[in-house]
């Protein structure tokens, strides 16, 4: 194992987040903050509580899980695609490190991230509404886990974009929609029978009712079918980066 | 003396079917400055990228140092700096850190001391804290040989280091090559101009579409291949040349003025002597004379254009 390696990948990675400080920590949070000021504030009064939690409240872990799957995406799939974009990649192709060591340094290096940045949001949310963890541990599982297995398929869309906008497609046309629609600011129990049955497709779906789980002790499926349903897509990834490596898909020709 | 790179059967041929080497055998010898000359398209990069390992063979075998740069990776890509031919270079990254990052990337500890020594040899040590942005292409090539130094590896490819490179640069690079090499670092550069490689090689390799058409030591290569030509500055000029001398290997300038005499330095006799007792027997008289060896380009060029 070439630890020197997983600590030159890392900390070039998290200096870049440095350098963009505004843009990779600052907006998601402010974004953030504006839905709690619209949904949690503003309308969250209007709104009756959801499953006895109190609407700001309720949306919180959504709300969370929503910017840790953008961002892990869009902060791993951009720290490889650059480099193959800019050419510096024939550095990384040439060097005495296995898929392992790139991934753990990329994928580390995102994970880390977006768990930062969810900790920024939850710190945040405390200044507009109020609420209570019930399961501190699971809590950081979830967050850990989620962060880690969206940052690998996010690592495995910025191996297989050749463009930028191919970068954006994954996140915004499919896992933007499926968070919306993966109950983040609702409950699955408000939906019409048919609906609520359509709703488990959502893999969303369970990674948000998991982490909520995690807050309230409420959740509209079981939380541990929501963690392992996560695992199962983590060791996915875990494969699909394995083949990625093994027959230079997109990297080596 | 024993090789640092064995290659054995080496075959590329990527996707589109495009077959970029065919069947390369090469031995490059511990310590030597190895120059690969070949037209553009003919494999050189390739080559190189496969050694280094950005590029899967499709068949064959190349040891790198004893090591099998497929199956021992780690420890044949660790003996191995690459400087590419163009410019990749992380923009906003400084010199400094992106040195750092290298070395760490081939696994070594950090080492300020040596990091330095490099800058300063590079005379880069000025600019260590900049943007690699900011700086201009000439320093970026530099920063790109710093980085392939960082991590002490003792076999160094520089693909094309020489490309749009001013002439005080390209000195520079010369010298800093043969100080390397006087470390016992193995060079192994290519490059289109013939200059260089006459100016730098040990030995030379020449590549035509993906064979590797002839190796040879750089003083014999130019030996054997090598002719040679007498000038003769005619007194007063000829229309012809007389046609008792049409035998011989000789040419007249268009103004009459020249009489370029072509023999091959390897045979026993040039023919000189002969050439210049039957010259004075036609009464023809010359003010100067000089001899000249053809160079590299000359050898390369004709090498190639047998082979098209």
């Amino acid at each position: 194992m070439n630890l020197h390696a997983i600590r030159a990948i890392y900390r070039f990675e998290m200096a870049r987040t440095g350098r963009t400080l505004m843009q990779s920590i600052a907006s998601p949070v402010l974004s953030t903050s504006l839905y709690f000021i619209v949904f949690g504030a503003a309308i969250g009064s209007r709104m009756g509580a959801v499953d006895g939690v109190d609407y700001g409240a309720f949306i919180i872990p959504g709300l969370i899980m929503l910017t840790l799957l953008t961002e892990s995406i869009s902060n791993a799939s951009f720290g490889i695609y650059l480099p193959k974009w800019s050419g510096t990649i024939y550095e990384l192709l040439s060097a005495p490190v296995s898929w392992i060591e790139v991934v753990v340094g990329y994928v580390g290096a995102a994970a880390s991230k977006s768990v930062i940045l969810g900790l920024l949001i939850l710190i945040t949310a405390r200044f507009f509404v109020a609420y209570e963890i019930a399961h501190p541990l699971w809590m950081i599982g979830f967050l850990v886990l989620t962060a880690a297995t969206f940052s690998l398929f996010g690592f495995i869309i910025g191996i297989w974009a050749d463009g930028f906008e191919k970068l954006q497609v994954i996140p915004l046309m499919i896992v933007t929609p499926l968070t919306f629609l993966g109950g983040s600011f609702y409950s699955i129990s408000m939906l019409p029978p048919f609906w609520q049955k359509v709703a488990l497709i959502n893999p969303v779906v369970y990674l948000v009712n998991g982490f909520r789980w995690s807050f309230y002790g409420v959740s509209d499926v079981n939380a541990a079918l929501s963690f392992s349903m996560t695992l199962a897509f983590l060791v996915v990834c875990l494969g699909v980066v394995w083949w990625i490596f093994r027959t230079g898909y997109r990297l080596r020709q | 003396m024993d090789p640092i790179i064995t290659i054995t059967n080496l075959d590329k041929t990527y996707k589109s079917g495009f077959s970029a080497l065919r069947n390369i055998n090469l031995e490059i010898r511990r310590g030597e400055i190895f120059a690969l000359l070949g037209p553009n398209g003919a494999g050189k990069t390739t080559l190189i990228s496969t050694i280094c390992g950005i590029v899967n063979p499709t068949a064959g075998r190349v040891l790198a140092d004893g090591h099998d740069i497929v199956r021992d990776y780690r420890a044949s890509r660790s003996k191995i700096g690459l400087v590419p031919q163009e410019l990749h270079t992380d923009a906003f990254e400084t010199v400094w850190a992106t040195l750092n990052f290298s070395r760490g990337l081939f696994g070594k500890p950090s080492d300020p001391a040596l990091l330095e020594r490099i800058l300063r040899d590079l005379s880069l040590w000025d600019k260590r804290d900049a943007k690699i942005m900011t700086l201009s292409g000439g320093m970026k090539r530099r920063v790109m040989i710093a980085k392939a130094l960082s991590h002490e590896p003792s076999i160094l490819f520089l693909d094309e280091p020489t490309a749009g490179v001013d002439v005080e640069l390209r000195r520079d690079m010369w010298a800093m090559v043969r100080g390397l090499r006087e470390r016992g670092v193995t060079i192994i550069l290519t490059t289109h101009y013939i200059e260089e490689a006459e100016e730098m090689a040990d030995r030379i390799g020449v590549i035509s579409k993906g064979e590797i058409i002839l190796v040879e030591e750089k003083t014999r290569l130019m030996r054997q291949l090598g002719k040679k030509q007498l000038t003769l500055q005619l007194q007063s000029p000829l229309a012809a040349i007389p046609p008792e001398l049409a035998g011989e290997p000789l040419e007249l300038s268009a103004d009459g003025n020249e009489l370029v005499y072509t023999f091959d330095t390897q045979s026993e006799r040039t023919g000189i002597a002969g050439l210049l007792r039957r010259l004075a027997e036609h009464g023809i008289d010359f003010k100067d004379l000089h001899s000249s060896e053809s160079s590299l380009e000359d050898i390369f060029v004709s090498l190639v254009s047998t082979r098209a």
